[in-house]
């Protein structure tokens, strides 16, 4: 673990202008950032402590009829406050599946988006070959153990996956990042928040140094009573997702009139099934092959020797999610 | 339990090194004892900037089971060290230090957190509880402590301090849900204490202890309790 100095901001002004240092880097939950940091993966020399913004750690109804959830604000609570456990209860279900109690205490919305991904190789300094750790370095996960690594989206140069649960609920809810800087705030879709890693696996989002998550928007809920998240691991709990699913269907009697799909454990961001969705459109449930469009929604995915597994596995728990969203199948 | 508090500085530290050395940390940082990193990082009279950042211990007050304590800390030192090695309030355990078995989970204004991925410079003013403040200051068990020991709830020891306080937090949670929290069923227990690993797989026993307290269920039912009343 490398030393460094340490500093609280007491409001996002003088956060984003201890930010905009050199080796400095923000703090908050920490659940990823201290691991890091004992790994050697991430050496800051200055760590900005923003927990004490009280004003980032709100969620708020917004004029739109969504929500406005506040970078700060725990997954613990967010997975059970009122007003997602009602509206957005893909968001809830995906919140809690993830990680343990303890640590869904700690971190917090933006801290999850930025979770970076657990690639064995990259997440032990002991192996030289990475490049989303060392750029030019190699991968070796490509030559290695590939059991947990992307289908889709990947890169000769990089094959991790992102790890988290919360975003693939956010790509299907449609959720905006806020992004503040000392140049001002900009605001993007979450499907265009996190980058594939192309030539450039060392970046992994759309964040630019010095740049702050400020909050997370939902627009109005459509899906409150018709989503499911599916995450599929090695274990019952407490384990990364080898694929999940989130779906979110609004029904209109045995039309669906709208639908928000995402894969996650599939690829190096997650994974919104665009066309898929436009598939869903306009009809009946019981006029579609969900397989045949499951598969098809899987189609460009590339396997290596060990992940062979997963389009498969992702094509059934497609149709599965679907399937008990809709209340054709129980959970 | 607390047998570490008796050990002999050098032997608690080969048996950390054991354990680290089993759960495969290869990190030499992480072995070293914390007394010889703050030698080797060495006081900086320097102003703190990114270039060259000011490292020196700083005041930290942390409160720890009701009583304050002043102390000076680097800032990379984690709550669990501090716990530790500076107030020798050994009962949190040091098991992975990386945030995967839950033995170091306390108590932080009555949220369960891993205190191995938390820096104690974060702290100031937080009420902490760890294992040690769980009993009544006459010496009566907490609930949790009664159940776990009336359901043969922990084989060694070394996760229960943590297994305690995660369950504390587990009926802490409940308590601000109210009328909102959810049934808890053994499944639900189990899942809400996945984040405590038990390599003694006293897993039934602890679920079974942690029912007694949540439910008020009598001894003796269900799954993995005890057959002899104890």
């Amino acid at each position: 673990m490398n030393n460094f100095s340490y500093v609280r901001a007491d409001d996002v002004d003088s956060a984003l202008r201890l930010g905009a240092q050199p080796g400095a880097a923000f703090i908050a939950g920490g659940t990823n950032l201290v691991d890091l940091i004992k790994g050697g993966i991430e050496q800051p020399r200055m760590l900005v402590d923003i927990t004490r913004i009280t004003a980032l750690g709100q969620i708020q109804e917004s004029a739109q009829g969504g929500v406005r959830i506040g970078a700060l604000a725990p997954n613990s609570d967010l997975a059970v406050h009122p007003v997602i456990a009602s509206r957005y209860p893909l968001l809830s279900q995906a919140l809690l599946s993830g990680a343990s109690a303890q640590l869904r205490n700690m971190a917090t919305v933006g801290g999850n988006l930025l979770q970076r991904t657990r690639c064995y190789y990259f997440y032990d300094a002991g192996f030289a070959r990475c490049n989303k750790r060392q750029p030019g370095s190699g991968c070796a996960a490509r030559e290695g153990y590939n059991r947990i690594h992307a289908v889709l989206g990947g890169s000769e140069q990089c094959i991790a996956v992102n790890p988290s649960d919360m975003c693939v609920a956010l790509a299907a809810l449609d959720a905006v990042v806020e992004v503040r800087s000392l140049r001002g705030t900009h605001r993007m879709p979450l499907t265009e928040f996190h980058r594939l890693p192309g030539d450039t696996p060392q970046r992994d989002a759309n964040l630019g140094a010095g740049e702050l998550i400020t909050a997370v928007d939902l627009p109005a809920s459509r899906y409150a009573r018709h989503s499911y998240y599916l995450k599929l691991r090695d274990r019952a709990s407490y384990a990364f997702a080898l694929v999940s699913v989130a779906v979110g269907l609004e029904l209109d009697g045995e039309h669906i009139t709208a639908a928000g799909v995402a894969l996650g454990g599939v690829a190096p961001k997650p994974w919104r099934l665009v066309e898929f969705e436009k598939a869903l459109q306009g009809r009946r449930l019981a006029e579609l092959d969900l397989s045949a469009l499951a598969a098809a929604a899987l189609g460009s995915a590339e396997t290596l020797p060990y992940n062979q597994f997963k389009p498969e596995l992702a094509r059934r728990a497609i149709v599965r999610a679907v399937r008990v969203a809709a209340g054709l199948e129980e959970a | 339990m607390n047998t570490d508090e008796h050990d002999p500085k050098d032997a608690a530290l080969s048996r950390r090194r054991f354990l680290q050395a089993a759960a495969g940390a290869a990190a030499a940082g992480a072995v070293l004892p914390q007394s010889l990193q703050a030698q080797t990082a060495g006081p900086s009279a320097m102003p703190g900037s990114p270039e060259t950042p000011d490292v020196t211990p700083v005041s930290l007050t942390l409160e720890v089971n009701g009583v304050r304590h002043d102390l000076q800390v680097e800032p990379r030192v984690t709550l669990l060290d501090a716990l530790r090695d500076r107030l020798q309030l050994t009962g949190t355990k040091k098991g992975c230090d990386r945030g995967q078995c839950g033995a170091c989970t306390v108590l932080v204004n009555g949220r369960r957190i891993n205190s191995c991925l938390s820096l104690a410079i974060m702290h100031q003013s937080d009420q902490i509880t760890t294992v040690e403040g769980l009993a009544q200051a006459d010496g009566s068990l907490h609930p949790l402590q009664q159940a776990f020991l009336a359901q043969d709830a922990f084989q060694c020891g070394y996760c229960t301090p943590g297994q305690l306080c995660s369950a504390a937090g587990l009926l802490e949670e409940r308590r601000r849900l109210g009328a909102a929290a959810p049934a808890l069923d053994d499944a639900a227990i189990a899942e809400s204490m996945s984040g405590n690993l038990c390599r003694c797989g006293a897993y039934p026993h602890i679920v079974a202890a942690i029912r007694i307290v949540a439910q008020g269920a009598p001894a003796g039912t269900g799954a993995g309790t005890r057959g002899d009343g104890a």
